[in-house]
């Protein structure tokens, strides 16, 4: 990694955001998102107002904040699934108000939900293949020629297989995915989610539910999206994930943006601490903070 | 009580040009209904829009047709049929699902009552619609079409045995398309939406777009089956279109299982076995005074009765009709 103390302009990943201040709506070399002035409100209740908001390109950011936030709804406005009264955002410089959601989706832009939406009546398999984007087989004509659409179908078949395995649940590719688990339920519609080849993928809530066994893995799977080169945001209330694997750290409360920064400085922080990690946890996050090292073995 | 000709009728029409009429527009709803989850009460409409489109195009100039031949009489009822679909669908596709059944109902109803209506008499023929338009289509028959032909108690006429052949082949086509589009992608999204519209969209595909072409799909399904009810009875009545005929599809499709390819056509045929068996048996008993006195002046609509409480104990206890596999329906969207 490019471990330059002054990050250069226009490093992208996680070096980008070495030595960044640590002050809400701070501007990262190479933001993918970016969200300006956004106000969402039901009827008198403000869920979410951000005045200036970048994601780094490359990294892995979490979205933390108590229930209640505005995290699920600043989710649906980024991806287009709801409307804000105020403000605008881009995704790769490209003004996305007013746009489809399944524009957005194709343009690389990719959400799982906090209340997991799997197609109970498709097999798991089935569910996977729906993922791959630009298939021939899904216009209507070429839906009749199997000739032209047998071969992509064969590749996409193939790339449902190996994510199905990396996600151990090779062995249900036949099942009914309404006969999973609600933990099953995240996994599937986080592998389904990774079959489009997402550029930046936003995953809300994706260990609720799922076994500690299993979320070490996961934990390997999110990291390597990075590696890959692919942007994540995610909310998460498991802190022990939020430190371990995130290079920055976003908190929402009442709708707004409280603070931004590296694990560290989050965990620190004291409006972060009053406002939603509360006096209980301050003494067990500096524990943590003291060694250095978040990502270290966690003791759950 | 003659056991025997209530057999006969009953045979004789499970398979006949009533049947395959619905079985047709069945096809279509299972494409709507059960492939896309749309909810449309008004397959009627479409039907009628099918009949009317062969009718008005194919009658004489002194009927108030156009005197065109046949095909182009299907041309132009397979086109209305798709600009009834994109009317309704531009709309109402875009609000929940239970307001597209109460704008296809009405929609199915206006169109009833606008053929029926004095104004356009010149056009439609109002009340008693328009007729001699199929001479073409019996012209081309491949029997003799006043001739009966006889299978030992069974018996059709030759026009009939056309518009069961051409009838059949149309049914065994709507089918084949049905299964081909299903199992493929496009298939697959459309179940998707089904399903969960929001899934889809956050996978990438257009939700509105598959279920606005499912909706023409089905609907030009449906004018197929008016087109062969117009041609079979040689006439086009605004009143063949009301909203029980829509239910008739809908039974057919219930009976043999939804989102399945055989499903409306074993429907269809059950339907109207079972229909007919029921309209013979009562008109045997009523010839006979075996109905009580209170039931005789209603005897025609008791078959209606008896199919209702049938169909209701199938959907209790046999929710995924004869095809549909019990597991898949019971599966809910947690
Ligand atoms: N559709 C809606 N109608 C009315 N109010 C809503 C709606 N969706 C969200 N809200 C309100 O907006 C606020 C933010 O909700 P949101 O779901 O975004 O919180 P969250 O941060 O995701 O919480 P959690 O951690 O519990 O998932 C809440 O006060 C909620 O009541
Ligand atoms: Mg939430």
């Amino acid at each position: 990694m490019l471990a330059s103390s002054a990050s250069p302009v226009g490093a992208t990943g996680p070096a980008g955001l070495i030595g960044i201040e640590g002050r809400v709506g701070v501007s990262k070399p190479d933001p993918i998102v970016v969200a300006d002035g956004i106000v969402r409100r039901f009827g008198g209740v403000t869920a979410v107002s951000v005045d200036h908001l970048e994601f780094q390109r490359g990294a892995i950011t979490a979205l933390i904040g108590p229930n209640g936030a505005g995290k699920t709804t600043f989710f649906n406005l980024l991806s287009c699934f709801d409307q804000p009264q105020e403000g605008s955002w881009s995704f790769n410089g490209t003004p996305l108000r007013g746009v489809a959601p399944h524009k957005v989706a194709r343009m690389g832009l990719i959400r799982t939900f906090q209340l997991t939406k799997v197609l109970s009546k498709m097999t798991v398999l089935e569910n996977m293949r729906l993922g791959a984007t630009g298939q021939r087989g899904e216009r209507f004509f070429a839906g009749f020629a199997r000739s032209l659409w047998s071969r992509q179908e064969q590749e996409i078949t193939g790339r449902a297989d190996e994510l199905l395995e990396r996600f151990k649940m090779h062995h249900m590719r036949e099942q009914f995915a309404g006969q999973m688990s609600g933990g099953q339920r995240k996994l599937l519609e986080m592998a389904r989610a990774l079959m489009t080849s997402p550029e930046l993928v936003m995953l809300d809530e994706p260990m609720a539910g799922v076994n500690p066994a299993l979320k070490q893995s996961l934990l390997g799977h999110v990291k390597s999206l990075r590696d890959e080169g692919r942007t994540v945001i995610f909310v998460e209330h498991d802190m022990d994930m939020v430190f371990d694997i995130s290079d920055w750290v976003v908190v929402m409360a009442e709708g707004r943006v409280i603070a931004e920064g590296t694990p560290e400085q989050i965990g620190q922080n004291q409006a972060v601490i009053d406002a939603y990690l509360g006096t209980n946890h301050d003494k067990e996050l500096d524990g943590d903070m003291g060694n250095t090292t978040p990502g270290g073995p966690s003791d759950e | 009580m003659n056991w025997t000709s209530i057999l006969i009728a009953t045979v004789s029409a499970s398979i006949g040009p009533l049947a395959v009429a619905n079985i047709l527009a069945a096809q279509g709803l299972n494409i709507h209904y059960g492939y896309a989850g749309l909810f449309n009460f008004g397959q009627a409409g479409f039907m009628a829009v099918g009949a009317y489109g062969v009718a008005i195009t194919c009658a004489s100039s002194e009927a108030g047709g156009y005197g065109a031949p046949l095909w182009a009489g299907v041309c132009v009822a397979i086109l209305a049929a798709v600009v009834l679909a994109l009317l309704m669908g531009l709309p109402a596709l875009r609000l929940r699902g239970d307001y597209l059944a109460i704008v296809t109902i009405a929609t199915s109803e206006i169109i009833r009552l606008m053929l029926r209506s004095e104004a356009i008499s010149d056009f439609a023929g109002g009340n008693s619609g328009v007729n001699g338009f199929a001479n073409d289509f019996f012209a081309a028959s491949w029997f003799t079409n006043g001739k009966r032909f006889e299978w030992g108690p069974f018996s059709y006429l030759g026009k009939d045995l056309w518009v069961m052949l051409i009838g059949w082949i149309v049914v065994a086509v709507f089918a084949l398309v049905t299964f081909f589009l299903m199992r493929s992608p496009w298939g697959r999204v459309l179940r998707s939406v089904r399903e969960n519209e929001d899934a889809a969209r956050s996978l990438g595909k257009n939700a509105q777009a598959f279920k606005l072409q499912a909706l023409v799909l089905g609907g030009v399904m449906g004018a197929g089956g008016g087109i062969m009810l117009a041609l079979f009875q040689n006439l086009a009545v605004p009143d063949d279109y009301v909203t029980r005929t829509t239910f008739i599809a809908y039974a057919a499709v219930i009976l043999g299982g939804a989102a399945r390819v055989g499903g409306p056509v074993i429907g269809g045929v059950i339907w109207y076995t079972a229909f007919q068996f029921m309209l013979s048996l009562t008109d045997e008993a009523k010839r006979n005074d075996l109905l009580p006195e209170s039931l005789a002046p209603n005897a025609a609509l008791l078959p209606f009765v008896f199919l209702g409480i049938a169909l209701m104990c199938l959907v209790i206890f046999r929710p995924q009709g004869i095809f549909g596999d019990r597991k898949e329906v019971e599966l809910d969207a947690r």
